[in-house]
């Protein structure tokens, strides 16, 4: 108990991410500065040069992601940083990262768009990242925190997931999330990883090695195409991740990820006393989807209402989990200053809606 | 007998798929000694481009990641920042470092990140069929200046290592070429500086090599070399334009 009580901190969602990423054994971050998650770079700049860590402020966005990518070359756990307008940026380099197969940890802690938008708080991003954002054909896993908690614990997952699977992860955060403050309950520091067998070191007694994402001759794209597919199969079999909540007897089922969730918890607890028997589905992974858990609670529930913090992108991913005939509504709250909605707000509207 | 002259082992032995008459070849081959001279392969990490200068790892037996176009410096700056005492060195063309590059160039340059960059200048793009690179001189035809490159609407051609060359981070800017044996000489001698550079930590060194394209120039492979000499040099003087010795850090 005592021990336990040493490893409880009181911060901020982007510190105890940042904080985490050094325990999961980052010692590279390369990023540029952008609201709302300056406490990430600020935290890493003091912090990394401590544990023989290396902090670079990159010109741009562009910048950045390519520094991650030829740090994560070499087998490094490196790190990135950025809101929607700098993560847009970044897509060309995410793109390369999937084709090489290098892996890295990106964060978003995102706000409004399209174009510059706004700081607050937004689930906007939702398509971009689970879509995979950048061109061609790949997939990123997408992981969303619901609190400062799992800003800690993801980010141990992130680079679990990333080297596990060889892929760049992305952390899709939200402006309150990252800004907020609670109690964090840390773990032991993770050893220091083995070199991965791909990993450029210098040819040293051994055949010289590439990292590449060019595929030109015959069938050579297409074999590693079907290559990374098995491996996103493997990554939608084996990873999917979610919260439920008060699901068990539950005829009505809540969608949602990220600060709305959290929201709807409470929303879920007054409209119980109004004698709603509605329960919550949180996806920690975006992508994979959890979509056998939907698929089953679609199979019994009355309703499943979606909330989201933008005009609906996740609700898409809902539609297509569910069974076929479900009842699937969306409520929304576009994103802009103070548009959070309050929990007798999606009480409301389960009242609405559910009864 | 003595044997004075070989193919470095570090240059891969398989017929060359460049056009004949192009310069990547000998480039490759100049880099090929330079590394073999420093006994470099061993802890070298190439960072090859887009463009004719991605197939640098079809011909050079080193460690090489392919960066996205133009973001070479960048992907060799996160090398260097996680293995300080490797060999690092980027390879890029003319569209790939002045056109879309240039921000992770400049930037590059001017933190003095102890790399590389050979730098191709065929003042084209050749890989995509021969239209305008920054670099394209003056009244050139190609595939997008169907009427030759007019400065009122397409700008001047640009010397790259006369551009770097004040930047304070920049150790070692140099311009070369290979259309001759007197230039190609002096060509080794100069990437061999390059290459002392990085490995005394002096910082950012530059080799700019003028280069031919005979196929998107609609010349032959001769032809192409004496344009080199005619048009190329005169525009784009050789010379080392910046040499920082240890005192300069001082």
């Amino acid at each position: 108990m005592a021990e336990n009580e040493d490893k409880k901190i009181f911060t901020r969602g982007n510190e105890a991410l940042a904080m985490a990423a050094i325990e999961a054994g980052c010692r590279y971050y390369f990023g540029y500065p952008i609201t709302p998650q300056g406490e990430i770079p600020e935290y890493l700049s003091r912090e990394l040069p401590k544990v023989g860590g290396r902090f670079l402020q990159a010109e741009s966005e562009i910048a950045s992601i390519n520094m991650l990518l030829g740090a994560g070359a070499l087998g490094a756990r490196v790190m990135t940083s950025s809101s929607g307008p700098g993560i847009s940026l970044m897509q060309e380099g995410i793109s390369y990262m999937a084709g090489s197969e290098i892996p890295g940890l990106i964060v978003n802690v995102s706000r409004c768009g399209p174009g510059l938008g706004g700081i607050a708080p937004s689930q906007g991003d939702y398509f971009q990242a689970t879509r995979g954002g950048g061109h061609g054909d790949y997939r990123t896993p997408v992981l969303a925190p619901g609190s400062p908690q799992e800003m800690y614990d993801l980010a141990f997952l992130a680079f679990d997931l990333a080297f596990k699977y060889r892929t760049p992860v992305m952390i899709l955060a939200d402006a309150v999330i990252g800004q907020m403050k609670e109690q964090v309950v840390r773990r032991e520091p993770l050893p220091p990883a083995p070199l991965p067998e791909w990993a450029l070191t210098g040819a040293d007694g051994r055949a010289s090695r590439l990292l590449k994402s060019l595929f030109l001759a015959e069938g050579e794209l297409e074999k590693q195409t079907l290559k990374q597919l098995d491996k996103y199969h493997e990554i939608e079999r084996r990873e999917p991740r979610w919260e439920e909540f008060m699901t068990e007897d539950a005829d009505f089922i809540v969608i949602a990820f990220g600060i709305i969730a959290r929201i709807a918890k409470s929303s879920i607890r007054m409209a119980r006393k109004q004698g709603i028997k509605a329960g919550l589905l949180r996806p920690i992974t975006l992508y994979p989807f959890p979509v056998e858990p939907i698929q089953k609670l679609s199979a019994r529930v009355k309703k499943i209402l979606v909330v989201e913090l933008n005009t609906g992108q996740m609700v898409d991913d809902v539609r297509l989990s569910a069974r076929p005939g479900t009842g699937i509504e969306l409520y929304f709250r576009s994103p802009g200053a103070g548009s959070l909605p309050s929990l007798e707000e999606i009480a409301g509207e389960m009242e609405r809606r559910f009864r | 007998m003595k044997q004075v002259f070989s193919r470095p082992p570090e240059l891969i032995d398989i017929p060359s798929h460049f056009c004949p008459g192009c310069h990547h070849g000998l480039i490759h081959r100049l880099t090929a000694e330079a590394l073999n001279f420093y006994g470099l392969r061993k802890k070298t990490i190439a960072v090859s481009s887009v463009g004719c200068s991605v197939f640098l790892y079809n011909y050079i037996d080193v460690d090489t990641v392919e960066a996205p176009h133009g973001r070479a410096p960048a992907v060799a700056t996160g090398v260097r920042r996680v293995l300080p005492d490797r060999f690092v060195f980027t390879y890029q063309g003319d569209g790939d470092l002045a056109a879309i590059g240039m921000s992770e160039i400049i930037h590059c340059a001017n933190r003095g990140e102890n790399i590389t960059v050979i730098f191709v200048n065929n003042s084209i793009y050749g890989m995509t069929g021969g239209q305008m690179a920054p670099t394209t001189l003056l009244g050139m035809k190609t595939a997008t200046t169907p009427y030759g490159r007019n400065f009122s609407n397409d700008g001047y051609p640009i010397r790259m290592a006369e551009f770097l060359a004040p930047l304070e981070g920049v150790a070692f800017s140099a311009r070369v070429a290979v259309d001759k044996i007197a230039n190609l000489r002096r060509a080794k001698k100069i990437l061999f500086q390059a290459f002392q550079t990085q490995i005394r930590g002096l910082g950012f060194s530059f080799v700019e090599f003028l280069s031919a394209c005979p196929t998107n120039w609609g010349l032959s492979p001769v032809e192409a070399a004496r344009k080199v000499e005619q048009e190329m040099i005169p525009y784009y003087p050789l010379g080392i334009f910046k040499e920082k010795k240890e005192t300069d850090h001082l």
